[in-house]
């Protein structure tokens, strides 16, 4: 009995916390922007097609387990059927099918998705340099020459590209609500193309665990109109400047680490980080001190 | 004990010696197999990574051409004497075996001692594993060879040892027969080390 | 004194971490009770002579599950701790696991779980039944087989050790690079990891390449390739994948070992080191790892499903091509693991429908389970409910898996508690079930005794519920962008009821584990009541009900001489696979050794004295290693004969057993 009581006071709390946290925290349901909504729509896509074969499977198994048990005398007893041509075919080919259409769906979702392939959109893509720092985020935005530390303020409507390094160990960027992740490696750059459809917060933070601190790795992406975003980087622009002895406090170890805001980076920055991981003499990040 | 049973016995034993000698030797395949899976993967990182220099050396700045044609000369010559060791032992020639062996220890230990000696030179230049991760692979692949070539010249002294103790006997050739496939095996490997690293190394 | 010890000094014991103290207090408190109560019973003797030196397939199996058992309470203790803290730990409480430990905690889980429990498990399996449904009197290497056992017990000790004296990696249980290279990972931690994997890695191998020779060359007369029973078919491809892919982990341990102690650059971020390769190498090992736990479990399901259902098994041709499928594309399929790291669309897409065939293979294994169920006439025993359980639950986790494989789904998905509950999902309701319905199946063929029935099936209703409850949360939790390895979040997530329902789910499983050793406790009590006198007491269909419950050290007298699928129920309906009225013969078997004991206990001070820098004891225990090894080649007395006459002995004694039941 127990079991059972276990099991419906186990359905009544899911319910019930179902209920209370309301839908809104189910973020990658909530998707906010064309890659996410597709990304989302692969999901139930791939679902749907796959419950095809599992929810019979489970019924079979159900069934046949109490059809055929042993006080069962009623039912056929056949010792020698363990071969038969028609439920070969059947249960090869009903597989195959499925997974001959789930793949056609992956070749060609693999594509659009690719989070390498800039979004066709009548807007100018932002730019957005990410660089995974232990444990924070830094965030430089080449063609406005401002930078944050764990936040972002983006445009709506605007494709986003993200270019993804790291000076710290591996990690992964993501918006949840806004698509899929990519990683963050040092000396290494990878690219997100990313759009928002609504304005609004929304969470963001490091997926690749890094040690630590990761549990504080986290930031708001904030999508606002047009207007308000170019407001913001004017403010921004009177905040103090990421000077490489400031970077090098940055990357320094530290852990829940506030917004902090940049009103002018160098140039190369962004290089310089990747570039001292490929070649000497770039540690003390000689070339940035120049500009 | 009846006669009978006694050539009963001994044929059982001769059964079981043929057995035992096939299992060993598969399974020696089998370990090789799986040895050489890790050489694969020290392939694969310098391949991967020979590009990676960081500014340093690469191979065609460090390796000799002439010096390690001499030593791929020691170590392919080495598997001939084996070979011949290994005739010998078919032929059931204790004292040859011996003497072979003792060329192929003779042949492999210059191999190693050139190897080193390459290593030495390397290092002491500064250009040591720590210098770049092309050299990290660098070392990491060409120095398991060579720690592979250090077992099996310290196994080689082992089976000399036995051979001279114990005589020809089913245990000690089939373990003759082992040694036999691990040395080739590493001239094999060494084959693809030369033309992977410094073949193409240095073109 | 401080070089004499190298980094090892009294700061090595975490006193002030209580969960530490009293883990490791409990730990070392248990292997004291242990060591007094052998001492007392004055049974060391015969534990030497007759478990640590065997080199009995049948007892070196035994010797593994005990060990795994014992290893799955540890295992699953890091896990009530790590869903204690998620349920707490949110907002402005910060539970009671700082960061460092927590971190600690959740590689120990992972790596105990894999190395430790389900390996060891599934190995000992394979060592108590291959032999004997091949009709073999021992595997092929009857020494390397003590050999590896001991090398894999060199990794329980330094794992259980690294509680106490130190600490243990804090990288998550693959130990990605550059996270777990020195300038990250700078402790002892990341140095345990290194040489209790490698070093139990090196047994596994060697096991790996034993079964397998042991499989293609001691089958007994008769016994072609597809004459095989599922289990032994499913455990050849499953050491095949071992030695394929234990030899990456070797070499991806052992470039990592060189960045850590002789300052190479194969993984680290700088001097032009590359991480990927690293994730590269441990995937290449660590996806066909996951085959090689659940093909011997599938093999399990198709030996309960036929026997309990009194049926042959449905399609056996279709389950041995299905198995070596499945065997090969394991191997191109390691990159969904990282579909985040940027390759091309071509790549990632070719790897995500790789991954989507394998459902193929796996999803016509299930189909032939539920037909063999068909027109039979099943009991329900324990092991029957736990393959029950399975196909219901592996069935989900499956699908899960599947979408985890489709790289556009995965972008979303990918390091969150979704991929969490999948593998959970598989690993518990696949391995786990299959190992439980294992032991619980060939429990009298190891003991003599049958398991008891009842707090077997009590325990599985308590893992199949706690299961269900402490991980569908965490599907949802995916869903809510909850990442794995977090030990505090924000209350703003929402996602604190779910983890607490998680938590519940796992006091669920607790319980069923406790149902377990109470199973086990009043099994052993109870032997004499459930003893299985008839070493059939399944009504079993291959060659191991034929020999007694337990067998024989050899055995089989006689080798049987097989032509059919299920030799031994055709035995029983008539066709014979033992001569009759034959004069015994005298049966050339191994003799026990201590050296692979002894292997292991240098080992394990050359692997302490690797992880603290002590060299002393490095070169010292590295002679010791080399001398015993000389030792056994030199050694011309390493096997013997049993006459004739103590095999008729033998089997006298065994047959008057048989007419008392």
């Amino acid at each position: 009995m127990n079991k059972i009581k276990s099991f419906i006071i186990a359905i009544y709390a899911f319910a019930g916390s179902m209920m209370l946290t309301g839908c809104e925290h189910l973020v990658l349901i909530q998707s906010k922007g064309e890659i996410g909504q597709d990304e989302r729509d692969l999901i139930f896509t791939a679902l749907f097609l796959m419950l095809l074969v599992v929810i019979p499977v489970i019924i079979m198994t159900v069934v046949f387990a109490y059809r055929y048990r042993a006080s069962n005398t009623k039912a056929t007893y056949d010792p020698h059927f363990h071969h038969s041509n028609k439920i070969e075919v059947a249960i090869w080919g009903i597989p195959i099918i499925i997974v001959g259409i789930l793949g056609i769906i992956i070749w060609k979702t693999t594509h659009k998705l690719d989070p390498y392939r800039p979004l066709e959109h009548e807007n100018k893509p932002v730019v957005v340099q990410v660089v995974a720092l232990d444990w924070k985020w830094l965030f430089i935005y080449p063609d406005h020459n401002v930078a944050t530390i764990n936040y972002l303020e983006l445009p709506v409507n605007t494709p986003v590209q993200f270019k993804v390094t790291a000076d710290a160990p591996m990690n992964s960027f993501m918006i949840p609500q806004l698509g899929g992740q990519i990683y963050a490696m040092a000396g290494m750059q990878t690219q997100l193309h990313l759009i928002a459809s609504e304005e609004g917060i929304y969470d963001g933070r490091g997926y690749g665990f890094s040690g630590a601190g990761f549990n504080g790795m986290h930031f708001k992406a904030h999508v606002v109109s047009q207007d308000e975003f170019d407001n913001w980087v004017n403010q921004t622009k009177s905040s103090p400047e990421l000077t490489t002895d400031v970077y090098k406090q940055l990357v320094q170890p530290s852990e829940y680490v506030q917004p902090q805001f940049f009103g002018s980076v160098s140039n190369n920055l962004f290089d310089d980080i990747m570039m001292k991981f490929m070649m000497p003499g770039m540690e003390d990040m000689s070339s940035m001190s120049s500009n | 004990m009846t006669a009978q049973s006694i050539n009963h016995h001994s044929d059982h034993h001769h059964d079981h010696d043929a057995e035992a000698r096939s299992k060993v030797l598969f399974g020696f395949w089998i370990y090789i197999m799986s040895d050489l899976i890790i050489f694969s993967c020290l392939f694969a990182s310098y391949v991967v990574l020979h590009t990676h220099t960081f500014g340093g050396p690469a191979g065609k700045d460090l390796f000799d051409l002439n010096y390690v044609m001499i030593e791929t000369f020691l170590l392919l010559t080495s598997s001939f004497t084996y070979g011949l060791a290994m005739l010998a032992e078919q032929k059931d020639k204790k004292s040859q075996v011996l003497g072979w062996l003792f060329v192929t220890f003779l042949l492999g230990a210059g191999f190693i001692g050139m190897e080193i000696n390459e290593f030495h030179h390397l290092i002491t230049e500064g250009y040591g594993p720590s210098h770049s991760a092309f050299l990290s692979a660098f070392f990491g692949l060409v120095g398991t060879h060579g720690l592979h070539v250090t077992c099996g010249l310290i196994w080689m002294v082992m089976m000399m040892i036995q051979v001279a103790r114990f005589g020809l006997t089913p245990m000690v050739s089939r373990k003759l027969a082992c040694l036999s496939l691990f040395w080739h095996f590493l001239d094999i490997v060494w084959i693809f080390v030369f033309t992977v690293v410094y073949l193409m190394g240095v073109m | 004194m401080i070089d004499f010890l190298g980094r090892l000094n009294w700061d090595a014991i975490p006193i002030h971490e209580p969960p530490a103290i009293i883990a490791g207090g409990g730990m070392v408190g248990g292997a004291l009770l242990a060591v007094l109560l052998v001492t007392y019973f004055k049974k060391w003797g015969y534990l030497w002579r007759e478990w640590f030196t065997s080199v009995d397939h049948k007892k070196i199996g035994v010797m593994y599950i005990i060990v795994a058992i014992i290893m799955l309470l540890r295992g699953f203790a890091d896990a009530a701790l790590m869903r204690t803290q998620q349920a707490i730990s949110v907002g402005s409480n910060y539970g009671f696991l700082p960061p460092d430990h927590y971190d600690q905690i959740f590689t120990a889980h992972g790596v105990i779980m894999i190395f430790f429990v389900a390996m060891p498990l599934v190995i000992g399996l394979m060592n108590i039944v291959v032999p004997l449904q091949i009709g073999a009197r021992d595997v092929a290497f009857p020494y390397l087989n003590s050999l590896s056992f001991w090398l894999f017990m060199i990794g329980v000790v330094l794992v259980m050790l690294s509680l106490i004296v130190g600490s243990f990696a804090q990288t998550g249980w693959v130990a990605y690079a550059p996270l777990s290279e020195n300038q990250f990972s700078p402790g002892v931690g990341m140095d345990y990891y290194i040489w209790s994997l490698q070093i139990s890695g090196i047994g596994t191998t060697i096991s790996g390449i034993n079964f397998f020779v042991t499989i293609l060359k001691m089958r007994c007369p008769g016994m072609t390739l597809m004459k095989m029973p599922v289990f032994t078919w499913t455990a050849l491809c499953s050491n095949i994948l071992i030695i394929i892919s234990f030899p990456m982990l070797t070499a991806a341990i052992a470039m990592l070992t060189l960045d850590r102690y002789l300052d190479f650059h194969f993984f680290t971020n700088e001097f032009g080191g590359d991480p990927m390769l690293y994730v590269n190498l441990i995937w290449a090992w660590g996806h066909p790892e996951v085959y090689i736990l659940v093909l011997p479990v599938f093999g399990v399901f198709s030996e309960v499903t036929s026997t309990f259902s009194r049926k042959t098994l449905f399609g056996y041709a279709t389950m041995v091509y299905a198995t070596a499928a499945i065997t090969i594309l394991s191997f191109i399929v390691w990159l969904h693991h990282f579909f985040t790291m940027g390759a091309g669309a071509n790549v990632n897409a070719f790897f995500g429908i790789a991954t989507t065939i394998i459902a193929i293979p796996t999803g016509v294994k299930i189909f032939n389970w539920l037909f063999t169920m068909y027109r039979g006439r099943i009991t329900f025993t324990a092991p029957m409910y736990f393959t029950i359980g399975f196909i219901i639950t592996f069935s989900v986790g499956g699908m899960t898996g599947v979408l985890l494989a489709v790289p556009g789904a995965d972008f979303v998905l990918h390091n969150s508690l979704f991929v969490i509950a999948h593998f959970h999902n598989v690993i518990i309701g696949g391995v786990v079930f299959g190992v439980m319905a294992g032991l619980t199946f060939w429990c009298p063929k190891a003991f003599g005794f049958k398991m008891n029935e009842k707090f077997g099936k009590l325990s599985f209703w308590f893992w199949l519920v706690g299961f269900y409850i402490a991980f569908m949360p965490l599907y949802v939790l995916g869903f809510m962008g909850a990442t794995r390895r977090l030990s505090h979040y924000d209350a703003s997530t929402g996602w604190h009821p779910l983890f607490v329902i998680a938590f519940i789910g796992m006091l669920i499983i607790a319980v069923g584990i406790g149902f377990q050793v109470l199973q086990i406790v009043v099994s052993v009590w109870k032997a004499k009541e459930n003893q299985d006198y008839t070493g059939d007491p399944w009504d079993g269909r291959t060659l191991e009900w034929s020999t007694m419950s337990p067998p024989p050290f050899y055995n089989f007298a006689h080798v049987p001489h097989v032509d059919s699928l299920e030799p031994w129920w055709d035995h029983k309906h008539g066709k014979k696979i033992f001569p009759e009225n034959k004069p015994y013969e005298a049966i050339h078997m191994p003799k026990n050794t201590g050296i692979g004991v002894l292997i292991g206990l240098f080992g394990f001070f050359l692997g302490f004295g690797l992880i603290w820098y002590i060299w002393w004891l490095v070169i010292a225990s590295g002679i010791g290693i080399f001398a015993c090894i000389v030792a056994r080649s030199f050694d011309q007395d390493i096997d013997y004969w049993v006459s004739a006459e103590e095999v008729e002995r033998v089997e006298k004694e065994l047959s008057l057993r048989r007419e008392k039941a």
